[in-house]
């Protein structure tokens, strides 16, 4: 894909009090606001069920938001438009493609209801070929596209209508991992190109941070954290955002005067407002083996998991549970090894207690 | 707005249509049992129509009964073992085979009772026999006991029972009888039921090869249409209709419980 | 005993019905065919003999807007019924498929209530139109008869054809700008069509071989199947009536063989 810039950015999109009742009952969403700035992507990230296709597809206008939500696209209210007006690209999981016409007929399809001349749309279809990357492909039909080929048509398609905002409702899931990662660099790419403000839903926490601005983590109908990447992944909001996003251990201890007590050994942690009984968490990579003999928190290696590019240590004895450690690929360690732990207090995040 | 508009067209199109082909049924069971039809229902409800039909057609009635309890019995005993073998060895002759069991649904019944006349006349106590008539409803529902129990032995997977049924060491015939047909019941069931119910109905192949000895349900409805008062002719409709009707809902049933058992 | 001769046993049965009551009549169906006094001509009487090439062709154009208008009615009331919940909707639905057991002879019944001397029809449109309208015993009363058997069978195809489409095909569409008609025009009419092929060869092939409503209703009415009743019973024309019988048979198979091929599962020719 090439990397001129097409000059335009889409829509700042306010999301107002969106809540969504099924007719039988169901809550798939309760209430959100989210604001979405000009041009920029924000995922929507959590495991299946947490609302955020519900949520997407109310942008979309294929859903309609219980009483009370609105949606608008810069100052408009979008909230009643129907999807055939409110100029949005889809990409759907299944991609969507329709098998009775040629990728060209597919791309060029959205420019016929804008009052485009053929002239108009061949050049237009010809300008996106290039940027997906799939020249030499117009007259195929779809059922003889890879997978990896299909996805693209499916985002020219959607782009090819210079769309306010561009929605992706977990375009890669269907896709092998090794096609998924190569794909996920060039989505990427196309989206910085073209500048467009997105959203895009997703369970796969990789890709979200790989991809997003700002991530949206969700979980049964509501918002469980909103944040940049790296805020996200060291600063989880709770429990469930921090073994969401990456592993973690969450360790119970108790908190005073800068000091975490555990199990088996202290810990420094930064000036803190918790004290008494926390939860602490750590990621794996985070921990570092020391001698054992000067650690202030030690335990005992109970298994080592070579996985290629680390170790994964299972280190029991230091907390109310075994403590999952990351460690270099060339460390000598085996099971039995009596080893200290040393953490930087900054990696020492203390959570909200009593979540279900 | 406009959708409300959208909605209501097509409602009452729709209701036009089910109107054109459930009005004439309903007229035709009232007027069996209505004393004098252009008078309407104002003369009086009686069933001596009704008791006229059974003077006249019980044993078209028995007959029908007979040959497709009879068909059902035959198409049971040739066609559930025969789906097994087909099952089981597959390949390109059991395709073929298939094709040609099927061919009789294709081919117009007229044509299979002018080729079973053409070949059997000569058998001249066979020909005036209902056994003759049963030989074109066995040809005629085949297909469709055998498709049925073929269908069922894909859905669960019947190779894998046998195999294992087999490496405890039963014989063919024992695995056939204790652990093929028990499991493919479901078929067995929807492929009875479709049988009598094509069996009841038919008229094409029937009316070629009945004698006057010899005569089914439909055929004695042609006879009524054309001879008899309306009245007499709706009474026997009405007949046919009570016959059919609790075999349409148990198909419908099966087939929504075979869905909700998926 | 072996699996392979218990194989054997079970198909042996079939084998000995099917070849006894069926192929073997179908032979001699087609020897007969050709072994009268036109010998092999006669199968090509069908197209030259100028009375039987009117039957055809009136059998072939019956069936055929049979065809049409029972897919264009069953199009418009399938989708309706598929996508639409409503109070007494599955009534409806039974009610449109109910005809679906009934033998050809009950269906001309049917027509001749509806249009018969005595029918429902010309009692309505007496008053209106100060004379009764029959039209049971004419070709329009015969194409009534036809659509009458038609359009339960095209209607459930079509109604389990709705309900496969992908919905994200057409929320792509609408979503790319596209009105009510053109998500008709451009998604679901082409993604039906391998349904319409298939049930439009089955309603073609009933429409081709139908006898029962034939009989009750044609009086003047030539139709093939007709033609070959007549040619056989009161002309004694066997080897025609064969010729003919076989030519049916064989448009009437080649034309579900091609509705196999896209899929369809058949419901039986009767009618």
């Amino acid at each position: 894909m090439n990397g001129q810039v097409h000059g335009y950015h889409g829509v700042a999109v306010r999301i107002a009090g969106c809540g969504k009742t099924f007719g039988d009952g169901t809550r798939a969403l309760e209430p959100v606001s989210l604001d979405i700035a000009r041009g920029e992507t924000l995922v929507l990230l959590g495991p299946s069920g947490c609302g955020k296709t519900t949520l997407l597809r109310m942008v979309a206008g294929l859903e309609t938001p219980d009483s009370g939500g609105r949606i608008f696209f810069n100052d408009a209210d979008v909230t009643h438009v129907p999807i055939e007006q409110r100029n949005v690209g889809m990409v759907f999981q299944s991609y969507a493609l329709f098998p009775n016409m040629n990728v060209a007929d597919n791309i060029a399809y959205g420019l016929k209801f804008r009052g485009t001349s053929a002239q108009e749309r061949t050049a237009r279809v010809a300008e996106l070929v290039a940027l997906t990357g799939i020249e030499g492909l117009e007259h195929r039909r779809i059922d003889q596209l890879s997978g990896g080929q299909r996805q693209r048509v499916a985002l020219a398609r959607a782009v090819a209508v210079r769309p306010s905002v561009l929605l992706l409702d977990e375009p890669l899931t269907a896709l092998d991992a090794a096609l998924r990662e190569r794909l996920r660099s060039e989505l990427n790419r196309l989206l910085r190109t073209l500048g467009i403000t997105a959203i895009y839903v997703t369970h796969d926490q990789a890709e979200a941070m790989a991809l997003g601005d700002r991530i949206v983590v969700m979980r049964k109908g509501a918002i469980a954290q909103v944040g940049a990447p790296r805020d996200i992944y060291f600063a989880p909001a709770s429990r469930f955002v921090a073994e969401f996003v990456g592993a973690a251990n969450i360790l119970e201890g108790v908190s005073s005067s800068g000091t975490l007590t555990l199990r088996g050994g202290r810990l420094a942690i930064e000036k803190t407002s918790v004290e008494g009984p926390a939860l602490a968490m750590v990621r794996p990579e985070s921990i570092a083996i020391v001698a054992a003999g000067n650690a202030s928190l030690t335990g005992e290696v109970t298994s080592v998991s070579f996985v290629g590019d680390r170790q994964r240590l299972s280190v029991s004895g230091a907390a109310d549970r075994t403590i999952m450690v990351d460690v270099p690929n060339t460390l000598m360690v085996k099971a039995g090894d009596r080893v200290g732990l040393s953490v930087d207090p900054s990696a020492i995040r203390l959570l909200p207690k009593g979540e279900a | 707005m406009r959708d409300r508009l959208i909605f209501s067209g097509q409602l009452l199109f729709t209701l036009l249509i089910a109107a054109f082909l459930i009005v004439p049924a309903a007229l035709s069971m009232l007027a069996g049992v209505t004393a004098n039809y252009f008078r309407g229902i104002s003369s009086g409800f009686t069933l001596q129509w009704i008791v006229q039909v059974w003077d006249l057609y019980a044993d078209t009635i028995g007959r029908s009964f007979l040959i497709a309890g009879t068909t059902l019995i035959v198409t049971l005993v040739i066609g559930v073992p025969a789906a097994y073998a087909l099952h089981v060895r597959g390949g390109r002759t059991s395709r073929a085979i298939e094709e040609i069991i099927t061919l009789p649904l294709a081919i117009p019944g007229l044509a299979i009772a002018l080729a079973l006349l053409l070949t059997y006349n000569g058998f001249s106590d066979f020909r005036r026999s209902w056994l003759f008539i049963l030989t074109g409803h066995v040809v005629f529902t085949l297909p469709f006991m055998v498709r049925s129990v073929m269908a069922i032995f894909s859905a669960i997977d019947v190779k894998t029972l046998d195999e294992s049924a087999s490496s405890l060491g039963a014989s063919p015939l024992r695995r056939f009888l204790d652990v093929i047909v028990p499991n493919a019941r479901p078929g067995i069931l929807a492929g009875s039921l479709m049988v009598v119910t094509l069996s009841l109905g038919e008229f094409n192949l029937t009316w070629m090869l009945h004698t006057p000895l010899t005569k089914t349900l439909p055929v004695g409805l042609a006879d009524s249409y054309a001879s008899m008062r309306l009245e007499v002719a709706s009474a026997y409709t009405l007949v046919f209709f009570v016959m059919i009707i609790p075999l349409l809902i148990a198909m419908q049933m099966f087939a929504t419980w075979g869905e909700v058992r998926k | 005993m072996r699996l392979k001769t218990f194989v054997w046993l079970c198909l042996l049965p079939l084998a000995v019905v099917v070849l006894a009551f069926f192929v073997l009549p179908m032979v001699r169906l087609m020897i007969v065919g050709g072994s009268g006094p036109q010998g092999l001509a006669a199968y090509a009487a069908i197209l030259t003999e100028p009375r039987y090439r009117a039957t055809l062709i009136n059998t072939v154009v019956l069936a055929t807007a049979t065809t049409i208008v029972s897919l264009v009615i069953a199009t418009i009331a399938g989708l309706f019924l598929q996508r639409t919940r409503f109070p007494g909707r599955s009534v409806l639905v039974a009610m449109l498929t109910f005809p679906l057991a009934f033998p050809g002879v009950v269906v001309g019944f049917m027509i001749i209530l509806l249009a018969g001397r005595q029918g429902l029809i010309g009692e309505l449109t007496l008053p209106v139109l100060g004379e009764k309208l029959v039209f049971a015993y004419t070709i329009q009363g015969l194409f009534l008869g036809y659509l009458y058997f038609s359009i339960p069978r095209v209607i459930l195809t079509i109604m389990a054809a709705v309900e496969k489409l992908d919905p994200s095909l057409e929320e792509a569409a609408r979503a790319l700008g596209a009105g009510p008609w053109a998500v008709h025009r451009d998604v679901i009419l082409p993604a039906l069509g391998p349904a319409f092929v298939a049930s439009g060869a089955i309603a073609f092939a009933t429409a081709m071989g139908a006898f029962g409503t034939a009989f009750t209703l044609a009086t003047n009415i030539d139709v093939l199947p007709m033609l070959i009743y007549t040619e056989f019973t009161l002309s004694a024309n066997i080897a025609i009536s064969a010729a003919l019988s076989v030519g049916l048979g064989l448009v009437a198979w080649a034309v579900l063989a091609l509705a196999r091929s896209f899929g369809g599962n058949s419901v039986a020719a009767a009618g």
